[in-house]
């Protein structure tokens, strides 16, 4: 067998391809430092002549309230985070540990609901809150995560699944009530599935952009998203030294708990895909 | 039912009730009032008020639907196998004895995790006619090809291009494709080595190895990929919308479906038109939904199950 060759070509293959998906990023800071008449000479210049860290305070002044969006951002995810881990815990626990007549039918009737996304219900969605007059506030944006999102009852049904039967078993006997099994047993052992659910979700909720386009009215509620939005549509223009400069501050949090959270992370997208 | 059944029954729908609630006011309502809101005429700031079939008929006669439709249904057949092959690729290369794996791994996921806003802006950049990098590079090979060819090739102006736009969406995407990586990379390790041993004392070669042992043993997570990725890409919103600064691009060249029901409800609140449109794109998905799941069913190789 002619093992080395191939092994070289992996490689260099991944060499070749790890630099492709490395470039855009690198482009990105080496852009948002930059003088803006650097940004656009030609040939490219790889590197900024002197590194302008002024271009971030520059950016950020020019996006209008950055901290104010920050703020909204994290106010938001935060909640999104506390809301969607309680409520899917426990609607995971009402599709796995207790057995009752039509759970199984309900739990499909669950995993269907995956198939709407946003797109399809935010006409019918807004005009709901707009009647309970949430339009313009962040209720729209955090209230629905309290209703337990269904890709994370799934997740957190599979792991509660996995919980051996006989650890509940003696406290059912002894009389102890659903929610104190749920609380003082189940919770407590699943922590690494909870912590999987609120990383993922928190992610989301930063990420999110037509929830916040479509309910938020006023700039100073903009979350990060939107606020880089309008000012990139509206004044961005071609200061694409400010714009880097910006996007980079919004990647750099992502990328920030992603190194702190990494196993989490990757045991969690792998098990989505496996389950 | 015994009162322990109706204990537990009690329990399980205590327990599920904030789905109910968020089931019910958040897919069954939406749905219905769709249905509804499809045939009326309804701005928001009035009634709604009866109209019949209207709503359709004129979506019939609407070339912009059309294009939007056409754009959507382009973008899941090109960018889903696309993201797939690539996804695969990088996990197979991974999943070798190479040194450096994790700090690669590392490389292609992170920029799945790129927020939508970044990306978009990012990939603007990178894709500017004038001066982006991805036409940077492709200048020289080009100016080396017409030398060598006598041909007149210039790198496209992407986003600025009706006949391009599409293609710098598709590449945008390519470049999130680490999260499904991550996903097959699980899949590979789960398949035993024996097999691959076996199949290498029948004398198999890598690309057989591949074809026979590797390809059949991953279709299940192939399956859950292309059904979460047919749903993504049928409902893409965000990163064409900011990739034209809030809009359509050249010739409505990135009109999708999800923009042209945001356009309608919230640029020209016509409710009743948009959800009109939001029904089709519900429809659709679920058509094509199953589509995929009859046929994958059937070629879906489930080891020892």
């Amino acid at each position: 067998m002619n093992k080395l060759p191939s092994r070289l070509l992996s490689i260099a293959l991944l060499l070749v391809l790890g630099t492709i998906f490395i470039l855009p990023f690198a482009w990105m800071v080496s852009t948002s430092l930059k003088p803006l008449n650097e940004t656009m000479v030609l040939p490219p210049q790889w590197l900024p002549s002197h590194p302008q860290w002024k271009n971030y305070p520059e950016a950020m002044d020019a996006m209008g309230s950055f901290w104010l969006y920050a703020r909204n951002s994290l106010l938001l995810a935060v909640l999104n985070v506390v809301g969607t881990v309680i409520s899917s815990a426990l609607v995971a626990y009402g599709f796995s540990r207790i057995e009752w007549r039509g759970r199984d039918n309900l739990f499909l009737l669950l995993l269907a609901t995956m198939m709407i996304p946003f797109p399809v219900i935010m006409v019918p969605v807004y005009t709901l809150f707009r009647e309970l007059g949430w339009i313009g506030t962040f209720k729209p944006l955090w209230i629905p995560a309290f209703l337990g999102g269904a890709f994370n009852v799934f997740l957190l049904r599979q792991f509660f699944l996995g919980i051996p039967r006989d650890l509940t078993e003696a406290a059912r006997i002894d009389g102890c009530s659903e929610f104190r099994i749920f609380w003082q047993i189940i919770l407590p052992l699943a922590k690494p599935a909870l912590f999987t659910v609120g990383l993922f979700q928190f992610m989301a909720t930063w990420n999110d952009f037509l929830g916040p386009l479509v309910f938020l009215v006023r700039q100073d509620q903009f979350t990060l998203a939107l606020g880089l939005q309008n000012y990139q549509s509206m004044f961005g223009g071609t200061s694409w030294h400010y714009l880097m400069a910006a996007s980079t501050l919004v990647v750099l949090p992502v990328i920030v708990l992603f190194f702190l959270t990494q196993r989490t992370f990757i045991r969690g997208i792998s098990t989505t895909g496996l389950k | 039912m015994t009162r322990g059944e109706k204990r537990e029954l009690t329990a399980g729908l205590l327990f599920i009730s904030p789905w109910l609630v968020g089931f019910l006011a958040l897919s069954v309502y939406p749905i219905l009032a769709s249905c509804w809101f499809s045939l009326c005429d309804y701005s928001v700031l009035a009634d709604p008020v009866y109209i019949g079939t209207e709503n359709y008929s004129e979506l019939w006669h609407d070339e912009v639907f059309w294009q939007a439709l056409r754009n959507t249904l382009v973008f899941a057949a090109v960018s889903i196998p696309l993201s797939t092959a690539l996804a695969i690729g990088l996990a197979v290369l991974l999943n070798q004895p190479v040194p450096g794996r994790g700090v690669f791994r590392t490389i292609f996921f992170l920029p799945s995790l790129v927020p939508a806003i970044a990306l978009a802006i990012l990939w603007q950049w990178m894709l500017n006619g004038p001066v982006g990098l991805v036409n940077n590079l492709l200048r020289q090979p080009l100016d080396l090809i017409n030398r060598l060819a006598g041909t007149s090739l210039q790198p496209p102006d992407w986003l600025n291009d009706p006949s391009w736009a599409m293609w710098g969406l598709v590449i945008t995407g390519l470049w999130g494709a680490g999260n499904a990586m991550v996903i097959y990379l699980a899949g590979l390790q789960e398949i035993p080595a024996e097999l691959y041993e076996a199949a290498e004392m029948d004398g198999a070669n890598s690309w057989q190895r591949f074809m026979h042992v590797t390809l059949p043993l991953l279709t299940p997570v192939i399956f859950f990929n292309v059904i979460m990725g047919l749903i993504g890409s049928l409902q893409t919103f965000a990163v064409p919308y900011i990739l034209t600064n809030g809009g359509d691009g050249p010739g409505r060249s990135l009109l999708f479906l999800a923009t042209y029901i945001y356009q309608s409800a919230f640029d020209y609140w016509n409710m009743g038109y948009a959800s009109a449109l939001a029904l089709f794109l519900f429809v659709l998905i679920l058509a094509l939904t199953w589509i995929v799941v009859r046929f994958g069913e059937k070629r879906v190789h489930y080891a020892g199950r």
